[in-house]
């Protein structure tokens, strides 16, 4: 029973570490946090629904158009909202984020209408048992597996790529990043649509394990996948994949005790780290700045 | 080969340079040497773009390069070591000096690069997988150089590269940059250490709150006794 809820717990964990690593990969660049990265995971779970329940794509494919689908609103919204304001000061583009995310809630609340749907995908959903008295559904399987190739893939990309290694520098000094030939705007744009592609593929994970897809879905798994970022240190990028995984765990463990208070753990754990190690789990020391 | 007319450039609502024009010719050590405030690195950071110059030109060889983006400068040739070395403090040694080669796309040059990195400074190589944030300043110091010489540039700005340094280890750090300029780097220094700067450069100008005040070779400017008197703490 203890071991199966931990296993739910860390299916949930791994989507708000998918949506945790969007905020902590532009927070990590821009010092920004993105506060429409809950309405790309939206965004994105639309856009897997619409690609089954339409186009009746097979859900691999629907998955992947999904995640291209929020890459691209990402890089937009970067465009459009953040950029003009760069060299403003640094409350601007917090108000723009806040004001994007007003946006899409809305836009997608006139498009889809307020009525939740469900996910509808063709996946025969088996038990699987793990020793003896642990079971876990296919679908919890498929969505941890997703998660975790993501996660390793994105490892891979940061630590193994050149691309990645001007990412981290343009996150360690933006300025000396320039002074080697690299280009930062296009690096923060690839930032913003590697982080939008997690939270979309996020968006339909959540949506089919939950069976829901609604215009307000994103509010509550946004504010958790930011509380995550902030557990495991906002930033830190091994981080956000803790914070999401501890999250998952001590909500899902919380709600056996306490089943109504399930979406306030979230937040007592912001307010308990905020209290106790305001840098996060995995987050480096702030410098002073002299 | 780089040659700025009447350059003019804000750094915030302050007007840093009122007008200045300088000229570094192909082979030499040209440096700037001005007090705290005087506008050296506003000069520098215009010159390779991460400044806009709200008028006047910048010419790198004949090419205009006047507010170009930062990479495509870098790309033409000119490279800065920037004031307090921002070397990449979470990195290796190693990706710092991959990072100075990102945009050669040869791997081969780029190892060939590293070597001789490796033969100005030894040290590194012992280094190569330490996080650079560990290292001393001497050694950080010998970094940012080292990281700016991997994209082989014809033109190296030095951005006070003296600053926070042992005595000892400035004299050493001015021994390579000579040789360096001896291997055929044209060399644009600014320094607050005049006297260093006099002694090594070629040609020096005197900067003073934005606007160029003297210019000479730097052995005459070493003598001159207004320069004395300002930079170099005499009375």
């Amino acid at each position: 029973m203890f071991a199966e809820q931990i296993l739910n717990g860390l299916t949930l964990g791994s989507t708000y570490a998918l949506i945790a690593l969007g905020y902590t990969m532009v927070y990590g660049i821009l010092e920004l946090i993105n506060f429409a990265h809950s309405e790309i995971y939206m965004t994105g779970a639309f856009i897997g629904l619409i690609m089954v329940t339409v186009y009746k794509m097979p859900f691999p494919l629907a998955l992947i158009i999904a995640m291209a689908g929020s890459c691209l609103l990402g890089v937009t919204i970067e465009k459009v909202a953040y950029k003009p304001l760069r060299k403003s000061t640094r409350i601007a583009p917090l108000i723009s984020a806040i004001g994007v995310s007003i946006f899409l809630q809305n836009a997608a609340l006139i498009l889809a209408g307020p009525q939740v749907r469900a996910f509808p995908v063709n996946f025969k959903s088996a038990s699987i048992k793990l020793g003896q008295s642990i079971q876990m559904s296919s679908l919890q399987l498929l969505i941890l597996l997703i998660s975790i190739i993501l996660m390793v893939g994105l490892h891979f990309l940061i630590h193994r790529t050149k691309l990645g290694q001007a990412m981290r520098a343009t996150a360690q000094d933006k300025e000396a990043a320039q002074l080697m030939g690299i280009k930062i705007d296009r690096v923060i744009s690839f930032t913003f649509a590697i982080g939008s592609a997690l939270g979309g593929a996020a968006g339909v994970l959540v949506g089919v394990y939950f069976n829901s897809v609604d215009p307000m879905m994103g509010f509550f798994p946004g504010l958790k996948g930011f509380v995550a970022a902030v557990l495991g240190g906002i930033g830190n990028i091994p981080g956000a994949m803790l914070g999401g995984l501890i999250l998952g765990i001590v909500e899902v463990l919380g709600a056996v005790y306490m089943s109504r208070y399930k979406d306030a753990i979230a937040f007592a754990v912001l307010i308990i780290i905020l209290l106790v190690k305001p840098t996060g789990l995995l987050g480096r020391k702030l410098q002073e700045k002299v | 080969m780089l040659r700025l007319e009447n350059v003019t450039a804000h750094y915030g609502t302050i007007q840093a340079l009122k007008g200045v024009s300088i000229n570094v010719n192909e082979g030499e050590i040209v440096t700037v040497i001005g007090a705290n405030g005087a506008g050296k690195t506003t000069l520098l950071k215009t010159i390779c773009g991460l400044v806009s110059a709200t008028s006047g030109k910048v010419y790198f060889y004949d090419m205009d390069i006047t507010n170009l983006p930062t990479s495509d400068i870098v790309a033409a040739g000119i490279v800065m070591v920037p004031e307090g070395r921002r070397i990449f403090p979470r990195m290796t040694v190693l990706e710092n000096l991959q990072l100075g080669g990102y945009l050669n796309r040869n791997k081969s040059e780029t190892k060939a690069n590293m070597e001789r990195v490796f033969e100005l400074f030894p040290i590194l190589k012992d280094r190569l997988h330490q996080i650079a944030g560990t290292l001393s300043g001497g050694e950080q110091q010998m970094l940012a150089i080292g990281r700016a010489l991997m994209s082989r540039p014809k033109l190296l700005l030095l951005d006070e590269p003296s600053m926070g340094l042992a005595p000892k280890i400035v004299l050493s750090i001015f021994d390579i940059i000579r040789q360096i300029n001896r291997e055929g780097t044209t060399i644009l220094l600014v320094e607050q250490n005049a006297h260093m700067a006099l002694s090594t450069a070629h040609k020096a100008y005197v900067l003073e709150t934005g606007r160029i005040l003297m210019e000479d070779t730097a052995e005459k400017l070493l003598h001159n006794e207004q320069v004395r008197k300002a930079y170099l703490g005499e009375a």
